[in-house]
């Protein structure tokens, strides 16, 4: 096989490129081999598509639940409080 | 009444170990809860996290705000638990790895994909789904699939943004084992998202 015939059916290092892009920096070259996967391999460009909307939703819903309703029973408020009142007194 | 404390942050009643409860409890609570995703265990970091807090009562300044300092704290228990974690999976990277070369989604030669394991639309490529309570839960679900550490990996990466090279450090894993986890990742989080959800 060439050089631009493996490019074009290495899925496996197109995938982990375009992961890569996502969070960090790839080099030219990669940049250049991304490219000319992406433009031959329809599967790998809907990959591309959907880990974008992967990320985008996986941050959003992280977040939400930060800023969501979730609260601790009071029973283990109470206990907690008590303990921490005990310390200080120590 | 309670007795005045002689730390010197009760001068303020708003602030001070006496109150921490009351005004943090829940944000700390639901901090660990986001990056553990195990409501005992992070009802134990709380705890800790008070606790350790108390220790260090006399180093607290009140150069950054009482919530900051504590959820410093806090953020250091949770990368413990994510280190113990990420050592356990470094002690054997036979089998991770060895795993990662013969894998399941692409072909053995020449790296294209399986056919079984190939990406299809399934609409989640233009449109959010978020508000879909339904999806929602299919894709915690798929996280909880994931093997712990990748978890941490990606909920320091998505959750906090931390670049690269720290998620390295904390975690300590080579920067090639973090580019394998977040691929790894990715490519059965996706795939799971697809099976269930179409």
């Amino acid at each position: 096989m060439d050089e631009l015939t493996k490019i074009a059916y290495n899925c496996k290092k197109a995938t982990y490129l375009i992961e890569k892009q996502h969070i960090g920096e790839i080099t030219l070259r990669e940049k250049l081999e991304l490219k000319i996967h992406l433009a031959g391999c329809r599967v790998c460009r809907i990959f591309q598509q959907q880990s974008t909307a992967i990320n985008r939703m996986i941050k959003n819903m992280f977040h939400q639940s930060v800023a969501g309703n979730i609260k601790l029973d009071d029973k283990f408020k109470d206990e907690l409080q008590h303990l921490i009142d005990k310390q200080l007194e120590k | 009444m309670q007795t005045q404390n002689s730390t010197n942050l009760n001068h303020d009643k708003s602030t001070g170990p006496r109150v921490w409860v009351a005004r943090h409890a829940d944000y700390l609570y639901s901090y660990a809860l986001a990056r553990v995703n195990d409501g005992e265990l992070a009802h134990d970091l709380v705890q800790e996290t008070f606790l350790a807090a108390l220790e260090r009562l006399k180093k607290f300044e009140g150069k950054s705000t009482e919530r900051t300092w504590l959820t410093a704290i806090l953020k250091n228990k949770i990368i413990d638990i994510y280190r113990k974690k990420a050592s356990a999976f470094v002690k054997k990277p036979a089998v991770t790895f060895a795993e990662y070369e013969t894998d399941d989604f692409f072909e053995p030669d020449a790296h294209n994909w399986k056919p079984d394991h190939r990406p299809a639309e399934f609409g989640i490529e233009q449109t959010d789904h978020l508000e879909s309570k339904e999806f929602e839960l299919i894709l915690q679900r798929c996280l909880k699939k994931m093997p712990s550490l990748w978890l941490s990996v990606f909920t320091m990466k998505h959750l906090d943004d931390e670049p690269a090279d720290t998620i390295c450090n904390h975690l300590r894993i080579s920067p090639s084992n973090f580019w394998v986890i977040i691929h790894r990742a990715k490519l059965s989080l996706r795939e799971c998202l697809q099976k269930n959800w179409i």
